[in-house]
């Protein structure tokens, strides 16, 4: 290829006085120094700064000042609360969050428990970085490491506990032993975290499971219920045949009172009247009697009368057809 | 031939641009997060540096090999394994190590990708080893501790059918550790902290595991339903036992109260009566006969009948 191919170079720059070209390069040198000697720090963070590679200050929030070109500048937002979710990832946050589960995470989330059996556990860990040194320079990949710790504690934990303790009474018992557990192990790695709270969201039997779990959960309720029913008959019943007992006894006590206030009014009668006929027996007995037969006579309507010496004409009454009618 | 004053001026820029590059080589940074091995034509010259900061070399024939200081993390694959009770597993373990010998690092693997592949050798081949020498209750659980007895462990029989571990979880993943850290030094690697991160069952275990947590639950439920029959039928017992006290008590209550009246009531009369008991029965003969006849009896009467006496005589 030839220079012949190209136009010449015939462009012609405006004339600039070279003053004006060197102050304004001048400026911009230093401009540029200063841009990167100055550096702000917003409140929820911390900044390293790092002079040749060598770690020399931190800084707390503000406006600050640096060798430019000499000192390195890093970031850690050592004020703000950070979270992880293991089992599942939230994909949109607000009022109706929504979330995800991916073969990935429902692996997070499969483990096994102490009697042998496998549970679904999801849980998420908030952290703040508690120091910066530790965080950037103790360790590289300081998260990714947090993230298996969290998973290597929480199923060495649930190792240690039955399947019903993990689904049903010990979840808080639970996270709080695998948070301590994770601090302690935060401290050992030299890791800089500072873990907050470790909670347990849903904590599951594996899907093809999760019907006879929900199967013994019905079960439980149709014992109650069965349980329910048969009190309840009992407290329907019960009390009646209290109330029925009672009605049985108030009345015999009735007819008690009755019975010896009958007996007592016969007693006196027969008493007061006794008193009278032992002055005058024998026409007492006379007036009683007669007094009786003029009650009871008549009251009858078929009264036969017959003479003591006609006895026979007896067989002649016809009494068979009065007694038929 | 002769300079001329410009072609000057362009050699002493040219020279400076020199200078100041050569200068340049001769400086390297050590960061807080790394550390440096100098070499000569490819030869390691001296130890490692690793204080942070500014330091020199002999700029162009001497190299700055830079290496991570900081802990850096091992994540290996999932491995199936048979433990000891011939379970198949999926272990997945992850540890920590650091270049602890930048040169013998260099010579033996170079970098990061090469000490990763050798140390998933070493970590992978330990933990099957380890993993093959015990039960799987030995590697799930950390402690002997007991669990609590909740209804359905109860159900189950769940504290005799523990076993207790002799090792655990923790030791095992120690004895690993152990092992591993035997080799990792022929690379210049130190590990630290190897853990088990998840143990799964195989598929084809999982299934009987699962088979076997279904049984288990139904176990539980059929043990409910049956609780649930046999109390409410005790609940209906007991209300049958107390229904039928409470009946008999009450009658004999009263009949005991009505027996006591009817005694009462027989010696009040007894009392009364014995005074004269012709005249009692004189007295009740008549009410009897006040009672017993009404206008449906027939009565027939003898002349011979006391009160009738007069009908056929007025003498006394």
């Amino acid at each position: 290829m030839s220079n012949g191919d190209f136009p010449s170079m015939d462009i012609r720059l405006p004339k600039i006085k070279p003053g004006i070209i060197k102050l304004s390069v001048v400026g911009l040198v230093i401009l540029i120094v200063l841009f990167s000697s100055f550096y702000q720090i917003r409140p929820e963070e911390m900044g390293v700064i790092l002079r040749f590679g060598k770690f020399v200050r931190t800084t707390d929030p503000g406006l600050h000042l640096k060798l430019p070109g000499i000192e390195q500048l890093m970031k850690v937002p050592v004020q703000r609360q950070l979270k992880m979710e293991f089992g599942f990832r939230t994909e949109v946050p607000g009022i109706r969050t929504e979330y995800s589960v991916t073969p990935e995470t429902q692996k997070e989330s499969r483990m096994l428990t102490g009697d042998l059996n496998v549970a679904d556990v999801e849980w998420i860990v908030q952290y703040k970085i508690k120091d910066a040194f530790n965080f950037l320079f103790k360790l590289r990949d300081a998260e990714s490491t947090f993230h298996y710790m969290n998973e290597a504690v929480v199923r060495k934990i649930i190792g240690d506990n039955s399947v019903d303790e993990v689904i049903t009474v010990g979840r808080a018992r639970i996270a709080l032993e695998a948070k301590e557990e994770l601090q302690s192990l935060c401290d050992l790695y030299e890791i800089g975290i500072e873990v907050n709270q470790l909670i347990f969201q849903d904590v599951n039997p594996p899907p093809p499971v999760k019907p006879s779990f929900n199967e013994v959960n019905e079960a439980l309720q149709e014992k109650e219920r069965k349980i329910n029913e048969a009190w309840s008959e009992y407290n329907q019943e019960i009390p009646k045949a209290r109330g029925e007992a009672e009605q049985l006894i108030r009345g015999a006590e009735g007819y008690a009172t009755e019975r010896v206030n009958n007996a007592e009014g016969d007693a006196n009668r027969f008493r007061a009247i006794y008193r009278e006929y032992a002055r005058a027996p024998l026409v007492t007995r006379k007036r009683l009697y007669l007094e009786a037969i003029n009650e009871i006579l008549p009251k009858i309507n078929k009264k036969i009368i017959f003479d003591e010496q006609m006895k026979n004409i007896l067989p002649l009454l016809n009494l068979g057809e009065e007694v038929i009618k | 031939m002769t300079m001329t004053k410009q072609t000057i001026q362009i050699l002493i820029v040219v020279a400076a641009f020199l200078v100041l590059f050569i200068l340049f080589n001769a400086f390297y940074i050590v960061s807080e997060t790394n550390q440096v091995i100098i070499t000569q034509f490819g030869d390691p010259i001296g130890g490692a540096i690793t204080t942070p900061g500014l330091h020199i070399k002999v700029p162009f024939i001497q190299i700055a090999n830079y290496f991570e200081k900081r802990w850096l993390e091992w994540d290996g694959d999932a491995n199936e394994i048979p433990t000891k009770d011939k379970k198949y597993i999926w272990v997945d373990t992850y540890a920590r190590w650091r270049i602890i010998d930048p040169l013998v690092f260099f010579q033996r693997v170079r970098d990061e990708r090469g000490a990763h592949s050798r140390i998933d050798d070493i970590i992978d081949g330990e933990t099957r080893n380890a993993i093959a020498n015990f039960d799987l209750i030995e590697i799930v659980r950390s402690t002997n501790r007991e669990f609590e007895m909740t209804e359905e462990a109860v159900i189950l029989d769940l504290a005799s059918a523990i076993v207790k571990i002799q090792i655990g979880r923790e030791r095992i993943a120690q004895i690993i550790l152990e092992k591993s850290s035997k080799t990792t030094p022929e690379i210049g690697v130190e590990l630290k902290d190897v853990k088990i991160k998840r143990i799964n069952y195989v598929d084809e275990v999982e299934r009987k595991q699962f088979d076997r947590m279904i049984s288990e639950r139904q176990r539980i439920a059929s043990k409910y339903r049956s609780e649930g029959d046999g109390k409410s039928a005790e609940i209906r017992g007991q209300k049958e036992k107390e229904l039928l006290k409470i009946t008999s008590e009450a009658y004999r209550t009263a009949q005991e109260v009505k027996g006591k009246a009817d005694a009462e009531a027989t010696a009040i009369y007894a009392d009364a009566y014995n005074r004269d008991p012709e005249f009692y029965q004189f007295m009740k003969t008549l009410e009897v006969y006040r009672n017993i006849m009404d206008k449906e009896t027939w009565l027939l009467l003898s002349t011979d009948a006391e009160f009738l006496k007069y009908l056929k005589s007025y003498r006394k």
